[in-house]
């Protein structure tokens, strides 16, 4: 292979006339964790509105809660990214569909709610599976001191349930922020859409993609870091969690 | 105090586990309610403040029909105190907090006010000096006392105990039927699922007895020790007196 390795390139100024290509990936790389923060957002509350009806006793909410979550959990992520993108527009009333298309930033919001819906789903299931882990007591005990559904929930049966789902939610924040890769089909150029416009600039693919496989990890070393942290610091006294 | 009428209830379309039960407590009364498992009489308390609904009669609490919808059921439930099996304390929140939760939440009490009677009672069941500690960090014995305390936190006019020392170790259960003794003395109206005869014939104006979702027999304390009129009951009392 006739391959000219060069690790000064990232030093070397970019085509776009701005800065060199280290600030091309750089920019790419705030885009990813603007993205996935925007969408992991989106995530977890979508995710915990759902994954509560899915665990309430009415067969309405717990339809709802079941429809939402198989609608997108069922279908790639890739395929409903273009559902929002392409087709959502064309269905709208005219005028609504061109105001969506002539949004600025469009690819971002697309993005954003695309991925944070696909991955609320996935937030919605381990959260009705934390709280159906709680004894069922506890929901008795809620009630039986005067406790209305809303303030057993709020004060009783989430907070426990979000600190036993606390392991799993780290990798599901973790697969949001590989998940907005995904985005560079719809013209989001973030972190992998940068590293695929300097490899075409400057035809170093190797270079380009190995600092963007480190940048993905360091990013996802902080998440992981962040939460681990958040466990040690919401850890109760005494408690062993899932018993 | 409370009056039940006719009670039915069916777990699904065939099973009967209460059948036409009828008994009333009256102010300041304990009745103790025994049988073997599975007679239904952890559902029949549970009937008392509607934690478990009801298919037919009626129940009334303190002058208000439990099973009516325009009932405004937490308000209700939070004038009667529950003791549960397995205590449930909430795990997350300090033993203080879990005695202010319901009284601030429900009651609307300032929390210095909650503090207060919450540490009164801790007193009272003997563990003002644990109130910073987790649950997690109690004795099952001490954990049921914290239960109690928080379920007189609320003002009730009345007690329900689902198989307080049930799920206790021996030597623990004294420590728990002590402040149940005291609280009985205190005029306490209070209705008792438990398998402790001890504390039946020492506090208890009247048993009743459940087999098979039926009340068997419904006597005074002194009756029902000395001649329970139904084979059944003899037969229950035999085998838990033997030993």
């Amino acid at each position: 292979m006739n391959y000219h390795w060069n690790w000064q390139i990232f030093f070397e100024p970019n085509p776009t006339g701005s800065g060199t290509y280290l600030d091309m990936l750089l920019s790419g790389l705030a885009l990813t964790i603007k993205t996935a923060l925007t969408a992991w957002i989106i995530a977890l509350v979508f995710g915990s509105v759902v994954g509560v009806l899915r665990t309430l006793p009415s067969k309405v909410a717990g339809w709802i809660g079941f429809c939402y979550v198989e609608f997108f959990r069922n279908m790639p992520l890739l395929v409903q990214l273009f559902l929002w993108f392409f087709v959502l527009p064309e269905l709208l009333p005219r005028a609504a569909g061109l105001w969506l298309k002539q949004m600025p930033n469009a690819p971002f919001w697309t993005a954003s709610i695309g991925v944070g819906l696909f991955m609320s789903a996935r937030v919605a299931v381990q959260l009705a599976a934390g709280i159906a882990s709680l004894p069922r007591g506890q929901k008795q005990a809620a009630t039986a001191l005067g406790l209305t559904t809303a303030q057993t929930y709020r004060y009783v049966l989430l907070p426990m349930a979000y600190r036993i789902i606390l392991p799993p939610l780290t990798s599901e924040f973790l697969n949001t922020v590989k998940n907005t890769a995904v985005a560079i089909t719809i013209g989001l150029i973030e972190l992998t859409g940068q590293a695929r416009a300097m490899q075409e600039f400057s035809f170093q693919v190797f270079e380009a993609f190995t600092a963007a496989t480190i940048m993905y990890l360091l990013v996802n070393i902080v998440v992981v870091t962040g939460m681990r942290f958040l466990e040690r610091k919401v850890a109760i006294p005494g408690y062993i969690a899932g018993k | 105090m409370i009056e039940l009428r006719h009670v039915n209830k069916w777990y699904g379309p065939t099973f009967q586990v209460l059948k036409d039960c009828t008994t009333s407590v009256a102010k300041g009364e304990v009745v103790v309610v025994c049988g073997p498992s599975g007679s239904g009489k952890s559902t029949l308390i549970k009937c008392v403040n509607a934690l478990e609904p009801i298919q037919g009669g009626e129940i009334i609490l303190d002058g208000i029909k439990v099973n009516d919808p325009k009932t405004d059921l937490p308000k209700l439930r939070a004038r009667v105190g529950m003791v549960f099996q397995h205590f449930e304390l909430f795990p997350h929140l300090r033993i203080v907090d879990n005695l202010c939760l319901a009284q601030e939440k429900v009651l609307g009490r300032k929390h210095d006010e909650a503090v207060a009677k919450g540490m009164k009672l801790l007193d009272r069941v003997g563990l003002k000096e644990h109130a910073k500690k987790y649950p997690a960090e109690l004795s099952g014995g001490q954990q049921q006392r914290v239960a109690i305390a928080r379920a007189l936190a609320m003002d009730p006019v009345a007690m329900l105990f689902d198989e307080p020392t049930s799920a206790l170790d021996p030597e623990m259960i004294s420590e728990v039927l002590d402040v149940m003794v005291d609280l009985a003395r205190e005029g306490m109206t209070m209705m008792v699922v438990t398998h402790e005869m001890g504390f039946a014939s020492k506090v208890a104006h009247r048993v009743i007895f459940m087999d098979q979702g039926e009340i068997v027999e419904d006597a005074l304390k002194a009756d029902f020790f000395g001649k329970p009129r139904s084979d059944r009951a003899q037969k229950f009392l035999s085998k838990i007196l033997q030993h």
